[in-house]
């Protein structure tokens, strides 16, 4: 596996060079590893994890989850529609799953009558969306590998121990 | 009062040296606050895995919170015996060949408390974990060091061991790999070190507490070689391995007569490990395998970089093939142990612990843990490159 790969899976936040000393590696070919994960588009970008839930961001936005049951078409499955919704701005993330539905949407809006707005307006309108259900987001738990509500302190080892 | 409190305090316990390692844990204690880096911890960086801890709330849920057989319970006892057997190819019977302890420590007070008449003398290498030569003092031993050395990259050596050997050795006691040095024996090393414990007779203590850790090669332990699992206790516990220190558990495998004797000390002084910790080893046991080569892969990682940068700066340290211990040569940065530890702690907020810590044979090495995270290792090597740019003498 490319190594500059295996150390983004693991999630920690290192800079390229910081990233070459941990694998053992140049700075240059931390940067040509990189390069080829752009070219390959396994690497998209960065985001940061936000926990919204914190009173100082409360204002910030509302997420809710929506289940879409979507027609098939020939040729192309539910890739169309799928790609269609995803390029609304308003879409967050949306995937195929298997089960009772088959595109969960995760929708981001400043508030909630705007997302009710893009539900209900743009969403359910487009011809081939047979339903959705619309959950909104009250809290998250853990959220890409972050438990968000973690009080465990790293630090509580002894400075120095046999 | 007129009397000194100190009279009832018994000879051999007043005569025990107190622990360099105190004096620097002390040291370190006064810069609270100060954003120190502390690379002179004996424990891993992670915590326990979830689904151990998990095990120890179902325990408590359960209501599990009574006495065990003194041997431990035998769901974990059978746990052990597969995994011994498994991982290290000796076969302990659950019934009567395996202790449940409160950590390797106990395990070796209790071996040194059933085994050493007093006077018996009991070899061990040095530099070495620091508890060792007063347990045995505190069970009326008394200690010979058989020295290890950097050329050698800290293994053990039989030829050191001849020359060492005494009348009235009983105990030849191993840390493979070792607290502090990283040393570890290939199997010819280990080989002669069997061959000179069966010549001169001796029972061997073998703790093996880092053995998980073991980066190149496998791990070998002197109870699978021939005709050694008869006189050898086998000394482990999920401490390190698993992230587990504050636990206190472990385990003791020898032959049923010695494991018995232990199990005396054992009952009249401790009676049983928490069966808490205990419900958590077998899960650890039994699922934790995963956690541990993630872990190891992790430590495997550090090492590589640390030892890299210490020979970059002028420190000589041979590569550890286990443990999480770097124990690199200051002597060539022209300072002592003692000036470079304590020196690095004023000037620049890293902490290592000087090798004399570990006894005399640690003269001109410090023990630096690397079961910190890459970001603390990266900013503590480049704090330790400056230092010796700037006070060491090349």
């Amino acid at each position: 596996m490319n190594p500059v790969l295996k150390l983004l899976l693991e999630g920690g936040h290192l800079t390229t060079a910081q990233m070459a000393q941990v694998a053992g590696l140049a700075e240059a070919e931390v940067e040509q590893h990189m390069a080829q994960l752009k070219k390959d588009k396994i690497f998209l970008g960065w985001r940061p994890v936000l926990d919204l839930s914190r009173e100082a961001a409360a204002e910030a936005a509302v997420e809710a989850l929506i289940e879409v049951r979507i027609t098939p078409e020939r040729d192309g499955g539910f890739n169309r529609l799928a790609e269609r919704i995803s390029r609304f701005d308003e879409v967050h993330t949306c995937m195929l799953v298997s089960g009772g539905y088959d595109l969960l949407v995760i929708v981001r809006g400043s508030s909630l009558q705007k997302v009710a707005f893009f539900v209900s307006e743009k969403l359910s309108t487009i011809e081939g969306v047979l339903s959705t259900a619309t959950h909104f987001l009250l809290r998250y738990y853990k959220d890409q590998g972050f438990l968000l509500s973690n009080d465990e302190s790293p630090s509580q080892r002894l400075n120095v121990a046999p | 009062m007129q009397d000194n409190p100190s009279k009832w305090v018994a000879g051999h316990v007043a005569s025990l040296p107190k622990s360099g390692i105190r004096d620097f844990f002390e040291l370190v204690a006064k810069m609270k606050g100060q954003d120190v880096i502390s690379l002179g911890v004996g424990e891993p960086d992670f915590t326990t895995p979830w689904h151990i801890r998990e095990a120890a709330i179902y325990a408590l849920e359960k209501g599990r919170t009574y006495y065990t057989s003194n041997l431990g319970t035998p769901e974990l006892r059978k746990e052990i015996s597969r995994y011994v057997t498994n991982e290290f190819g000796v076969d302990y019977r659950p019934d009567d060949q395996i202790i449940v302890t409160v950590g390797v420590s106990e395990g070796l007070d209790l071996a040194f408390r059933a085994f050493l008449n007093p006077g018996d003398k009991v070899m061990y290498h040095q530099p070495c974990y620091v508890s060792y030569h007063p347990s045995i003092a505190l069970a009326h031993g008394e200690g010979i060091p058989v020295p290890t050395y950097a050329k050698d990259n800290f293994a053990l050596t039989a030829e050191a061991l001849e020359e060492a050997w005494q009348p009235g050795a009983k105990v030849l006691m191993l840390n493979l790999p070792c607290n502090p040095t990283g040393g570890t024996c290939s199997r010819e090393q280990l080989e002669k070190i069997a061959a000179f414990a069966r010549a001169k007779d001796l029972l061997v203590l073998s703790d093996e507490i880092y053995s998980e850790l073991t980066f190149e090669g496998e791990h070998i332990s002197i109870a699978a070689l021939p005709g050694m699992a008869e006189r050898t206790i086998f000394l482990h516990g999920f401490s390190k391995a698993f992230a587990m220190t504050g636990w206190r558990i472990g385990y003791a495998c020898g032959p049923a007569p010695l494991v018995d004797a232990m199990m005396k000390v054992h009952q009249y002084s401790m009676m049983c490990a928490s069966i808490i910790a205990q419900d958590a080893a077998v899960e650890a046991l039994r699922n934790g395998a995963d956690g541990v080569a993630h872990m190891r892969e992790q430590y495997h990682r550090r090492r590589d970089l640390v030892i890299r940068r210490f020979n970059e700066m002028g420190l000589t340290c041979h590569s550890p093939r286990g443990s999480f211990y770097a124990f690199p040569n200051v002597a060539g940065v022209g300072m002592t142990e003692g000036e470079f530890s304590v020196g690095l702690l004023e000037k620049e907020k890293v902490a290592v612990v000087p090798g004399t810590a570990f006894g005399p044979g640690g003269r001109n090495h410090v023990r630096a843990c690397f079961a910190t995270g890459y970001e603390d290792l990266i900013t503590a090597c480049d704090r330790m490159e400056r230092f010796i740019g700037q006070t060491g003498k090349s």
